[in-house]
């Protein structure tokens, strides 16, 4: 009942927020406890009062509303309740004793509601996932109202994150109304596990950290030309000489599998990267004959470069290893790459220039790579998987498929590259100035904070077509011991541009809110970074 | 082990020859595990002939001719940390075989072997290490040096093909290019828990590092526990008992550092720098003024108080028997004359003591009063021309005209140590280990007896930007560069070599648990376990 009054309510509340703005700029000033209420991403629509609740560990429980089309038997959303229970409440010494008693100010409950006939439960997240959510806070239960467990589990991260401790530590909430929905439907992190090996407990430890950023795409550059980690069913071959080492240095079918129903349970896509021709050193140890044979003078030099373009072997390969993707891998996405493709070699090969020769390619070398992407999407589209490039495919003319999804990677006249891009029908997703490998001294996550993705000059309909971005952090400099730290919660400065509305721009206002996001990050495990001088109520336990 | 001191010149002469045999050795091996020491010792000379190292019958023990025995605490504890980082105990029968090494002797030549003191400015850290079948033998005066011979000698174990761990015959005679050799960690802008400067101090003891410098308090917050003046950190502390340093933690702060060689030497900054200080202490600071009345802000320590003097009496009394160095730390950079400038008393003062508008001068004479057994101070203090005791140590951490620091105060007769140019809190994308380990610390002009005044290095980690979640991995191996600068000799500049150490010696690290990050790409063959 209470829920349809609030209902009929909602258009006030969200009158008075927008009248408000956000309520944050008071608040911050008037507590001075390490856990007030910081949310981040900051939600969409906001509406709290100072009326508190107080939440008791031995009587608050999170259960599925009645009317919900989610039930016990959706294992995706009992987990969630688990682990946002144990953020909230922390590990329990003691089982209390379940009291009785409840007082007239304590919240009993918070009722996830799932609304669509099909809650997903087992389903994977997707590009149309609808991830929007209504939390109100009310007693004597509070209610999460989703289409589906995706929405649902955004909402629980933000619940958890409206408990605070008072002066007593007993955890409170207000009387808080949200209406929240993302921005941009394509939210992502780049990890790189080529340059350095990135043992599964830490991607497993940044998608939790993800989750709690509200982040949805791990774009997992998995192989380069350093180190082959993947290991493949069909060539078992390519990790066996490819990775750092076939044992201890590689992925294996089961580890793959992990990451992806660890991610899905929090609601994050898996599009692993697969990038050719070039960035594939590392293919060439298991797969003979892949690599293009670098020529010095007249004769082999013993080097080897892009993946060779003039073979039907190597398109042979590509079809059978990319039909192995596809099935290991649900995402409807793949990332292909296509960047960088250094031409020296293919420009000293006898046999490479007689077929640009050929083709009539004259010595543009471009030609040749398109001609390489485009057998190589008509390969990947026959999977029916989509695909994500980098730039440089659409800039040198290659033929695309209406759904690819185009990122835009580099620096220098990036406004100019989504104006392209766009007019040209194609989405595209944003990584240029998020490239979080690049350190500088001080607060550099203001700088990711203040870009705006649609500033680029073009109509409205090209504007829908960036659908979202990325942070990237390459993998030269960073490994399991200082990635983590690298990482957060520079990553949580793209994480509210990509989630909040545009309008939300105040640095200052992120500042105190981010110091203690990131202090709630530390306590629940992960090792994120400070933002300048302070401290957490509790520091990282860690190293 | 006679027979080798005669050796000894030849081996040098040899070594000279050849330069550090480590330019074939890499480019010969591709194993993970071959021997990469760092830093690199003074006198080397490795052959090819390998001894194995059995799990089951190597031990470490005390020379019979050593003036150190079982009840040589530091020595039994050091012996069971380097067994621990030789890794794998195994139930194997024990049979010796011909090419086994079966004991590192190590012998404490001088009377006193210093086994419960402390490590000095003046300690000898020398050793030498001979490596030969049945026995190895480390030489050193004593217990500090021979620390320092254990750590070589667990670099020069590597493991073979079938993971035996093996040593090679060496000849090592080693000691430090300088005495002061130092790590700066800031525990006031973040709160380092305990855990994190003991994981550090382990990691210094693998690079030599013989200096802790504590900068223990600072503006943003007071963790240092006094017992003199608890209110100091009850009320200047980021929180009275989860943010505090207490008696007990800073005693074992500077046990564990003992037992691995390394001095503490705190650093309680006055007169700027005390923001938190005035929280527990009334009328310390100076009250800045707004106009005609008090704005309600504080500044600098209040030097025209008696009672400033007299709390600095007291408390630094109490700093001078809770940390045994001979010196301390007095700070003395960045005083900001605004405050001072802005109250009347102080102008007043100013006026009766002829002192003009020069706040430097006042500066002076506030350091000049405040009472000290040896300390440290940072350039500024000398700079402003405060008279200085003989051994003070002053600090040169300027960037600008450095070089002409360093002349001016060693000109000036005073000793020296440089962290100018290792600031490691500043950071940059890529390899900036290199801009550490090319400095020079002696290139600036003056006469041979200045440059004996230069006397080491610090390399600065200050904590605005890290804390428990980054310090570690911000800190090690840049740091490790720079403890190659101030311990191997003067013409150990081959940036490409070192690399190949490096990367191998951050490995290392990784494996004794301490979260070194990566130098570039590449792979340890046990990567970090934790976060």
């Amino acid at each position: 009942m209470a829920m349809y009054c609030l209902l009929k309510l909602a258009p006030l509340f969200l009158a008075v927020a927008v009248c408000n703005g956000w309520l944050f700029g008071d608040f911050v000033g008037k507590q001075k406890e390490q856990d007030e209420i910081s949310l981040w991403p900051l939600p969409q629509k906001f509406q709290s009062s100072a009326v508190a609740f107080k939440l008791s560990p031995a009587s608050f429980q999170i259960v599925h509303a009645k009317q919900s089309s989610a039930g016990p038997s959706c294992g995706l959303l009992e987990n969630a309740f688990r682990r946002y229970f144990e953020y909230i409440f922390g590990d329990l010494k003691k089982p209390e004793k379940s009291r009785k008693k409840v007082y007239d100010s304590d919240l009993v409950e918070l009722q996830v509601w799932v609304t669509s006939a099909d809650p997903k439960c087992d389903d994977f997240p997707s590009l149309q996932t609808d991830e929007s959510y209504e939390l109100s806070i009310d007693e004597p239960s509070a209610v999460l109202k989703a289409a589906n467990v995706w929405g649902a589990l955004r909402g629980l991260e933000t619940f958890s994150q409206l408990v605070y401790e008072d002066y007593y530590g007993v955890n409170n909430i207000n009387k808080t109304d949200i209406s929240d929905f993302p921005r941009f439907a394509h939210r992502g992190i780049l990890l790189d596990s080529s340059r350095h090996f990135l043992p599964l407990k830490v991607i497993l430890a940044n998608l939790e950290a993800m989750a709690m950023n509200k982040f949805n795409v791990f774009h997992w550059h998995i192989v380069d030309d350093q180190s082959f980690p993947y290991m493949s069913r069909t060539f078992p071959e390519l990790s066996q000489k490819g990775a750092y080492h076939p044992f201890t240095h590689v992925y294996t079918p089961s580890d793959v599998k992990m990451v992806i129903e660890f991610a899905r349970m929090r609601g994050i896509r898996v599009i692993p990267e697969f990038d050719t021709p070039g960035h594939t050193e590392s293919w060439g140890n298991g797969q003979l004959d892949l690599l293009t044979p670098c020529y010095s003078g007249s004769s082999p030099s013993g080097t080897f470069g892009p993946v060779n373009p003039i073979l039907n072997s190597s398109y042979d390969f590509m079809t059978q290893f990319f039909k192995e993707i596809s099935t290991v891998f649900p995402d409807a996405y793949i990332h292909l790459g296509g960047d960088e493709v250094d031409f020296r070699c293919w420009e000293s090969n006898p046999d490479i220039q007689k077929f640009m020769a050929q083709q009539g390619f004259g010595t543009d070398y471009s030609k040749l790579e398109s001609f390489y992407i485009q057998r190589l999407l008509d390969i990947v589209a026959a999977t029916k998987k989509g695909y994500m490039v980098w730039q440089e495919v659409f800039d040198n003319g290659v033929k695309l498929k209406d759904d690819t999804v185009v990122e835009v990677w580099m620096g220098n006249k990036m406004e100019e590259e989504l104006q392209n891009v766009t007019r040209a029908g194609f989405t595209t997703i944003l990584s240029a100035p998020w490239y979080l490998d690049y350190i500088s001294y001080g607060q550099d996550w203001q700088h990711y904070y203040k870009v705006e993705p649609l500033s680029f000059p073009g109509t409205d309909a090209q504007k829908k077509l960036v659908i979202g971005g990325e942070a990237c952090l390459w993998g030269e400099y960073v490994d399991a011991t200082n990635l983590t730290p690298r990482l957060w919660p520079r990553a949580s400065a793209v994480a509210e541009r990509l989630w909040s509305d545009k309008s939300v721009t105040d640095v200052g206002n992120a500042y105190n809110r981010l110091v203690q996001h990131r202090c709630r990050m530390v306590k629940r495990g992960i090792p994120a970074e400070p933002l300048f001088v302070g401290h957490c109520r509790q520091e990282y336990k860690g190293l």
